[in-house]
């Protein structure tokens, strides 16, 4: 009796994931499906789920330059991207790291305020910064310029990255360093020798995820630039649905997925990483 | 060795200008806007107004649409998001087979650029050449001649649909760690004592998981709260404002119409909310401490 009630609950359980995993991966799977069926077959009336005749064409226009606002490619939109993700990632992780190790080690006041604001700089409207950001680049005549949202971009990601940074530095032991600063090592070496190497790896995935943060990013790159030529990524595709790509389904889904393949490998990478950084600290904390 | 405070301020520096540069200054400046009619132009001169921009808001019927569909596109998509990231979370931390799937493809819509999902689910709601239409036609059940985002009754609850698979991973990525810290002794224990599974999700799971679940909550409310850049692209706040959410609202006033003033005071407005959302789920915290 007791195995029948068990058999119950498993199937019933086996039946909650199967629905959840439809929810999770239905839309993909349309996108997908989308972006490999010809023009013809993407008016039909009563469209299917397998494409009835698969084609790259989509893909070949994504990225053969026919896809684009003001002359704008994906490819060059792409470039725009790596360039800003890339500085951004660096930037935020060489001006984070120093700070996150005071955070994880200094248990004073100072670090109260650095991690409080963490929290706090979470819950503002982007709305109240971006203005005052806006007017600031203005005047130094770097709106519209990928240095301009760099620099607007390594603040908005450092909160995060600060948390991330920390959590790793915890996770070192303070004996190690302690042990090597009354062997008489200064704080600098200790620093470089000991605390580095077996930082690495978290800081890897950091940097990582703050490329991937920079490349999704779309409201302050809205806001920030202007000339056509300096797009990133989401914002050629946020103009693209709005011009065209709605009559243009295939190549629109072709590109969008195009745009997400560097987020979504390098993310497939780090997760593990990065959801045990993130959850160490919170859930006992 | 502790740090001396000399050490700790030089090493915290490189990261104190960018941040006092470039997000407290701003944002002191940004609250204090709130109160100026300050415009977009490069030579025009802004002054102190007082409450004006808060009296405009209040007689500004969009305004209150927009906060009003704000609170219910926050409440909703962090409500139903935390019953499905919950039932997920049991989920996964069962001997499941198939669950390193579920759990990557929970994953997924973290890594996607907000737009992508947006387009994504815009190919989804199609009216003719959609997969929903397609497949409430397929099942004889109505509505698949329904164009979801153009309606002014479906356009909302089409929107937080698709707020809700966004935002699936951060909440069951914080709910099953929540999970798995709690000790198999107290299950095995209840067990004993007869305690069947509800009653165990009951009396053990939830109490156990209540801190995460009071963090988790209040952050997806905030975040939120603040959204822009799915509803941006799904329906730009339309069909009329239907689905204009509070920084759609924000970003049309101050980037489309140079109402840097007003768009600030709305701002203020919405960090009045969401203060009142922290004191509420603080007073929560507090009252389970004491």
């Amino acid at each position: 009796m007791v195995s029948s009630h068990a058999k119950r609950t498993r199937s019933l359980q086996y039946g909650a994931l199967v629905f959840y995993m439809l929810f999770l991966a239905f839309p993909l799977l349309w996108l997908l499906s989308v972006s490999f069926k010809g023009p013809r077959e993407l008016v039909e009336l009563h469209p299917h789920l397998i494409p009835s005749q698969w084609t790259f064409e989509n893909y070949g226009q994504a990225l053969h330059g026919e896809i684009g606002i003001g002359g704008v490619t994906l490819l060059h939109a792409a470039w725009n991207s790596t360039k800003v993700a890339t500085f951004t990632a660096v930037l935020t992780t060489l001006v984070g790291l120093p700070a996150a190790y005071v955070l994880a080690r200094q248990r004073g006041l100072i670090s109260k305020i650095g991690l409080g604001w963490i929290l706090l700089s979470q819950m503002f409207p982007l709305i109240l910064i971006i203005i005052p950001i806006f007017l600031l680049l203005r005047s130094m005549h770097l709106t519209d310029s990928h240095i301009g949202l760099v620099f607007v971009y390594v603040v908005w990601t450092l909160p995060f990255i600060l948390w991330m940074l920390q959590s790793y530095v915890r996770g070192i032991p303070r004996d190690l360093e302690e042990a090597a600063m009354v062997d008489g090592a200064s704080r600098f070496t200790v620093l470089r020798t000991v605390i580095a190497p077996l930082l690495a790896p978290g800081v890897v995935v950091t940097a990582l995820f703050a490329f991937i943060t920079a490349w999704n990013e779309f409201f302050l790159a809205l806001v920030l630039l202007q000339t056509p030529g300096r797009t990133t990524l989401p914002l050629l595709l946020a103009r693209f649905v709005g011009v065209e790509g709605i009559v243009r389904l295939g190549p629109l889904a072709a590109s969008a997925l195009l745009a997400t393949l560097p987020s979504l490998l390098l993310f497939t990478v780090i997760q593990r990483w990065l959801t045990r950084g993130l959850m160490s600290g919170a859930v006992k904390g | 060795m502790a740090l001396t405070s000399r050490e700790a301020f030089v090493l915290l520096i490189p990261a104190m200008i960018p941040i006092v540069a470039l997000s407290v200054a701003p944002l002191a400046r940004g609250i204090y806007l709130g109160f100026t009619d300050s415009r977009a132009g490069f030579d025009v001169k802004t002054h102190f107004i007082g409450l004006d921009n808060f009296h405009r808001l209040i007689h500004d019927d969009l305004f209150v649409n927009s906060f009003k569909i704000g609170l219910i596109w926050a409440g909703s998509v962090t409500f139903v998001q935390f019953c499905l990231a919950l039932g997920l979370a049991l989920l996964l931390s069962q001997p499941l087979r198939f669950r390193w799937l579920a759990r990557s493809l929970a994953l997924v819509p973290w890594a996607m650029p907000p737009v992508v999902v947006g387009i994504m689910w815009k190919l989804v709601f199609q009216p003719q050449a959609g997969v929903l239409n397609e497949l409430l036609y397929r099942g004889h059940l109505p509505g698949s001649n329904i164009d979801w985002l153009s309606d002014f009754t479906w356009a909302l609850p089409a929107v937080i649909v698709v707020g809700v698979w966004a935002g699936m991973p951060q909440t069951t990525v914080a709910l099953l760690a929540g999970v798995q810290s709690i000790s198999d002794d107290l299950h095995e224990a209840a067990a004993v004592d007869g305690a069947g599974a509800l009653r165990r999700f009951w009396t053990i799971t939830l109490p156990q998981l209540r801190p995460v679940i009071l963090a988790i909550t209040t952050l997806d409310l905030i975040w939120n709260f603040n959204s822009f850049g799915l509803v941006y692209v799904l329906t730009l706040g339309g069909p009329g404002h239907a689905t204009e959410l509070p920084m759609l609202f924000a970003y049309n006033e101050a980037f489309k119409y140079g109402e840097f003033g007003y768009a600030a005071a709305l701002g203020d407005a919405m960090v009045i909310v969401i203060a009142c959302i922290l004191v509420f789920t603080i007073r929560g915290r507090l009252k389970e401490t004491t």
